[in-house]
Parts: structure tokens; C-alpha cells; sequence
């Protein structure tokens, strides 16, 4: 039976969430065609190399979906194709419209899932965190369309080389009941849901006016900035910085915690990280019984090192 | 303009979360509940509404008795009236459909639902409600005006925001920012007086099938001990997290 993965695109170019998602799609797909959907991208051909069979691209007049109009696109290309399972991924616009998707596919939705279904009795059975990563649950659908939300960096990219038929057409879009009056971006800087690294920082850092040498830590290794609450409440960082279990959840392959004590309620938010580093004067700290490497030492006399250092190993290995 | 706060009771964001019954249920012994943290935000922005702008606010929660003191905390802060859908809810699909038959009885201009639930993290009861009751939604909403008939709002996006304008009926989803921490509302003593007095009314549960089961849980894989490294040793931090870790 078909099966349909969304693939992002922005910039006209396909996210690096795609490499991921096609992945897993054609590990769930087991042989079964898969079929990708994106839009106004203009070369999407990459996903082949991920297991993509046929690829659907569309145009639109339009450059800047709505939630409503995603969604729609996505539900009537699955009716189209016949696919009883969509994958989508976890963006911020994927948890918009992956609720609109279900409901016009009246689909089960089964969001934040980290890997292959087990099949039990029949069904299948997909692992998917709950209680913000305090605990996971296996979770199966009793309708026979199910939509997939795959949680960021939980399959990783796994090539698997097809030649992908890639078939371009222009859609009509549906009115929509919202509209877009712009967008503000920081451009060039990483984010949070994407980067690879991320540098957070937390009250240890005693004021704003500190935060020259996370940004600098950041700017070297590439990596997106955050912060704990406290620091976002109190006007230091911006909101979209706050990371936890109220905040943003981040799934990084390295999270660097910076003057953090690791309260239960920002572990929570940033466990799904592979690896944690800590660096905290306080070796009683609680963050340090949830991290895998930790340096016991003074902020402000580690980080500028940690910067120098670093410096030079990707002066070396470049 | 009426409007209604969608709450879920959840369990405070400190539990140690802990299952029982073979896995298969959520251990709730010695948890407190509280009010989902993202719709405490939506609470707070409705009852503004409510002051600046002669909003009538009514909160709903899909749940058995025992959710019934947090929605007290609810009309404690300033709701006006409470629905309880009497039911255990079972999914996001069981929940959305029980608001929504709700909503469309009561004709709300404005729904406001927390962007997701901190529980089973669905974030969807507010996408299937608007989809459902064919309102326009706008989801991890950080600011809302509204004027008459129309709705500004900004919403997160991935790295930055996104300005956003509608027609009511609209249902949000709300998270921080859409009012500031400082500015959350907490009960006061008369609050808490008065909401003895305001009504929650009890509704009966349609029948709906739920379109997924937990089957089972499982709590975290234990974490192996912290490699520690000294301050004035931080080039074999860079080789560990280069060689062993192969994140660099
Ligand atoms: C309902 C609710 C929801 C919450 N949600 C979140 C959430 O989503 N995210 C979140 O982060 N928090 C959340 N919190 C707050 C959380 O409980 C903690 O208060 C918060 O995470 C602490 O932030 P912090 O680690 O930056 O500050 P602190 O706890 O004050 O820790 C500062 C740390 O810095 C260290 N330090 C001090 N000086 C130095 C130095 N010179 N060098 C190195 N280290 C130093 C200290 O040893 C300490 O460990 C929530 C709380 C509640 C009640
Ligand atoms: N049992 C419930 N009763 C009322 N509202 C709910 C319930 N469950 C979820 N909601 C609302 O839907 C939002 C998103 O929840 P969820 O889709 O479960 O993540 C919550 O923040 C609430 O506003």
C-alpha cells in the first residue's frame, strides 16, 4: 500500500529535515511505493537518494502557504494517490497543519513517534513520547488512515540510493480563512528546531550583558542559542530562546548548558538531545546526574577558553 | 464577544512521572494536577478580554469529577462559567469532538486551547476543533488583538514570527507569550470567594469512538554516569566530544 511523506521546503530548496523523513518513510513503507509531496520547491530530486520512488512537486501562485492550505494539499494528494499512511515531521508549521491533515483524512494522529512501529496482534504500535520525554507510550490507531508525526532526530537520515521519478504540477489553492501579513526571521542565524547544536545558557550567567561569549561559543560551532526560563522571563533573551518543558523542546545531537542547574521542568524539554555538556560551578548540581560530560568550573573562565580552543580544532580539521 | 478557554488538567510540571497496572496506566498516586500551563496563558488573555473589552469567558474541561477543583482555579481567576464534559478522556480526537459539539451550541467568536497539552503532548485538539467546526485557527499564538470581527495575531515560528489576521470565529493555540509570565493571573481571596457561587455545569459525554489506545508506557532508559572533565583539561572535552561522541 502507498505511502506519503511530506517533505518541507523553504527557500525553494528542500529542509534538511527531508533527508530524515524520507528515511523513515521508506523503512515504514517496507518495499511499498513511496510517494513524497512538497511544495514550490525547485529541485527536489535529493529525497531519491533517501528512498523516495515518486515525488510530487507542486507550484503554486501563492509563495507562502497557510496551515489550512498545506493541509489541504497534503489530504487530497493522499486521497489521490490512495495513501492510508502520511508521515509528516515536527516543525513549528508541521504540529499547525498536522491536525487539519488528520481531521480531513479522518486519520488517527500519532505525533511525536521516535522510530519503526512494532506490530503486535496486527496492529502496529508506535513508540511515541509523552509526558514531554518523561515517558514514552505505544500507541496504535483504530481507524484504518493514520498520520505520522516524526520527532526531530529520533531515525536519523539513512541513505538508500532510487531513481526518483519526480512529477511537477500546479495546484489550485483552496480560499483560506487566514492570511499571512509577513514574517520576521533572523537570517543566517541557526535555530532552535534546526540546528545540530545548540548553546543554552541559564541564570549562572548573572545578567544580559554576559551573553557575548554564549554567542560567540555559538557562532563557532555553528550552533543555534537558548536559554532556561528564568532568563527568557526576566527579559534577558528573547521568548523564542526559552527551551523545556514550557518552552521549546529541543532534539539536538549536542545541547551545551551553561550556568543551568537543570530543574526537572527544563530536563524535561531537552532530553531527546543525544549528547549534554555541562559546565556549572556547582558539582552538586542536579544537571550533571543527566548529562554525558560535565566540567565543574567557572562560566566565564571556561567558556572564553572553550572558545579558543575550539578555534583551533576546526582551524585544524577543516 | 464570547469566548471559551479549552483546560486540561495535568499533572504539575515537577511529577516524577511513574505507570502502573503492567505499564499501562499513568500512575496518578501522589501526582497534583494543575492547569495545563499553555492554557493558563490562554485563561489569562481571555479574561483580559473580558475586562478591556466586556468579553463573557466560560472555561470547558472533558473530564470525571475529580478535574473540578482546577476548574474552581479557573473561575477563581476570573471565568465566568464552567462546562464539565463528564467523560475520561480517552484521546485527542474523543476530546476535540466533545468541545466542538459544545461550541457549536453555544456559538463561541473566539476558542482558546493551549498549544498542546503537557500530558500526552498531542498538540492537536485545537486543529481538529477548528477543522471541525469550520473556524479559522491560528496555532502557537504569542500575541492576539481583537477588534470587532477581526483578529491580529503573531504566531511562532521555526526561528522567528509570523503576523497573522483572520475573521472570527477563531480558535488559537496558546503558549507564553501571548501574556508575559509576570503578568499571569492568580486568585484572590475574592476570586475565590465568588467562584464558590459561579456555576459548572455537568454535560453528558456523546458517544465517539477514540482513534488511537496506548497500549503501553515506558519510562526512560537510565542514564549511564557523567564523564567529568577538568576545567584545565578542556582539549580532551573537545576529543571526547569529537572521537567518542562524534558530535564535532
Ligand atoms: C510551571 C513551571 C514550568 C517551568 N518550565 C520551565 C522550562 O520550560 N524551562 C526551564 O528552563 N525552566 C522551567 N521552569 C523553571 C525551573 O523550575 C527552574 O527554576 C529553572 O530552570 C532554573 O533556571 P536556571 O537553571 O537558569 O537558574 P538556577 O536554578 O538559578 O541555576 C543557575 C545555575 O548556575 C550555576 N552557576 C552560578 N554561577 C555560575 C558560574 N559562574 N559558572 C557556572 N555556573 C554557575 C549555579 O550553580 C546554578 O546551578 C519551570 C517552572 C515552573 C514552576
Ligand atoms: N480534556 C480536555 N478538556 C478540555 N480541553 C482540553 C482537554 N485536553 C486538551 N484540551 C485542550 O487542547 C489543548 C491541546 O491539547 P492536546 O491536543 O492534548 O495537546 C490543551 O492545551 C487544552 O486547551
Amino acid at each position: 500500500m502507498a505511502l506519503l511523506v511530506y517533505l518541507e521546503a523553504e527557500d525553494s530548496k528542500l529542509k534538511k529535515s527531508a533527508a530524515e523523513l524520507a528515511s523513515y518513510a521508506a523503512a515504514l513503507a517496507n518495499g511499498d511505493k513511496v510517494f513524497g509531496l512538497t511544495v514550490n520547491a525547485t529541485d527536489a530530486s535529493d529525497c531519491g537518494a533517501y528512498g523516495v520512488d515518486e515525488i510530487h512537486v507542486l507550484e503554486t501562485a501563492a509563495t507562502a502557504l497557510t496551515a489550512e492550505q498545506t493541509a489541504q494539499l497534503i489530504a487530497e494528494t493522499a486521497k489521490e494517490i490512495g495513501a492510508k499512511t502520511v508521515v509528516i515531521g515536527s516543525s513549528a508549521d508541521a504540529k499547525y497543519f498536522g491536525a487539519l491533515v488528520a481531521a480531513q483524512l479522518e486519520a488517527a494522529y500519532i505525533p511525536n513517534v521516535v522510530g519503526l512501529p512494532e506490530t503486535q496482534d496486527g496492529a502496529s504500535l508506535y513508540k511515541r513520547s509523552v509526558f514531554t520525554n518523561k515517558g514514552f507510550a505505544y500507541t496504535k490507531a483504530t481507524t484504518e488512515t493514520v498520520v505520522i508525526g516524526l520527532a526531530k532526530n529520533a531515525f536519523g537520515a539513512q541513505p538508500n540510493e532510487k531513481s526518483v521519478q519526480v512529477v511537477s504540477m500546479t495546484a489550485t489553492l483552496a480560499d483560506t480563512k487566514v492570511t499571512s501579513e509577513g514574517t520576521e526571521k533572523a537570517s543566517g542565524k541557526a535555530t532552535i528546531a534546526d540546528a545540530d547544536i545548540v548553546v543554552s545558557a541559564g541564570r549562572g550567567l548573572k545578567g544580559p550583558e554576559n551573553w557575548g561569549m554564549i554567542e560567540e561559543l555559538a557562532e563557532v560551532l555553528g550552533a543555534a542559542t537558548a536559554c532556561s526560563k528564568p532568563v527568557s522571563d526576566m527579559g534577558w533573551r528573547p521568548h523564542g530562546e526559552h527551551v523545556g518543558q514550557t518552552g521549546k523542546p529541543v532534539a539536538t545531537n549536542l545541547y551545551i548548558a551553561i550556568g543551568i542547574s537543570g530543574a526537572i521542568q527544563h530536563l524535561a524539554g531537552i532530553n531527546a538531545s543525544k549528547v549534554k555538556v555541562v559546565i556549572n560551578n556547582d558539582p552538586e548540581a542536579p544537571f550533571f546526574k543527566a548529562a554525558d560530560y560535565g566540567v565543574v568550573g567557572d562560566a566565564f573562565e571556561v567558556v572564553p577558553q572553550l572558545i579558543e580552543k575550539l578555534k583551533n580544532f576546526k582551524a585544524q580539521n577543516a | 464577544m464570547k469566548i471559551l478557554v479549552c483546560i486540561s488538567a495535568v499533572p504539575d510540571t515537577t511529577s516524577k512521572i511513574n505507570f502502573t497496572a503492567n505499564d499501562t496506566k499513568f500512575d496518578t498516586q501522589g501526582v497534583q494536577f494543575v492547569i495545563n500551563p499553555n492554557d493558563e496563558f490562554g485563561l489569562t488573555r481571555a479574561i483580559w478580554f473580558q475586562e478591556k473589552q466586556g468579553a463573557e469567558v466560560h472555561t470547558a474541561t472533558v473530564g470525571t469529577s475529580s478535574v473540578e477543583p482546577i476548574m474552581r482555579k479557573a473561575l477563581a481567576i476570573g471565568a465566568d462559567k464552567g462546562f464539565r464534559i463528564d467523560a475520561a478522556p480517552s484521546d485527542g480526537f474523543f476530546v476535540a469532538t466533545q468541545l466542538s459539539s459544545l461550541i457549536q451550541r453555544e456559538q463561541y467568536d473566539l476558542v482558546i486551547c493551549g498549544r498542546e497539552s503537557i500530558d500526552y503532548n498531542g498538540a492537536m485538539v485545537p486543529g481538529l476543533i477548528a477543522q471541525h467546526c469550520g473556524y479559522a485557527f491560528i496555532n502557537a499564538c504569542v500575541k492576539l488583538e481583537i477588534e470587532g470581527t477581526q483578529a491580529k495575531a503573531v504566531r511562532e515560528i521555526d526561528g522567528g514570527n509570523e503576523r497573522l489576521s483572520s475573521s472570527l470565529p477563531l480558535v488559537i493555540g496558546a503558549q507564553k507569550g501571548l501574556v508575559e509570565e509576570s503578568d499571569l493571573k492568580i486568585p484572590n481571596m475574592r476570586g475565590i470567594m465568588m467562584a464558590r457561587q459561579k456555576p459548572i455545569d455537568v454535560l453528558s459525554a456523546e458517544d465517539v469512538a477514540a482513534r488511537t489506545t496506548d497500549i503501553r508506557f515506558e519510562r526512560p532508559a537510565v542514564k549511564s554516569e557523567v564523564t567529568l572533565v577538568k576545567p584545565t583539561d578542556l582539549d580532551t572535552l573537545i576529543d571526547l566530544l569529537h572521537k567518542e561522541a562524534k558530535v564535532l
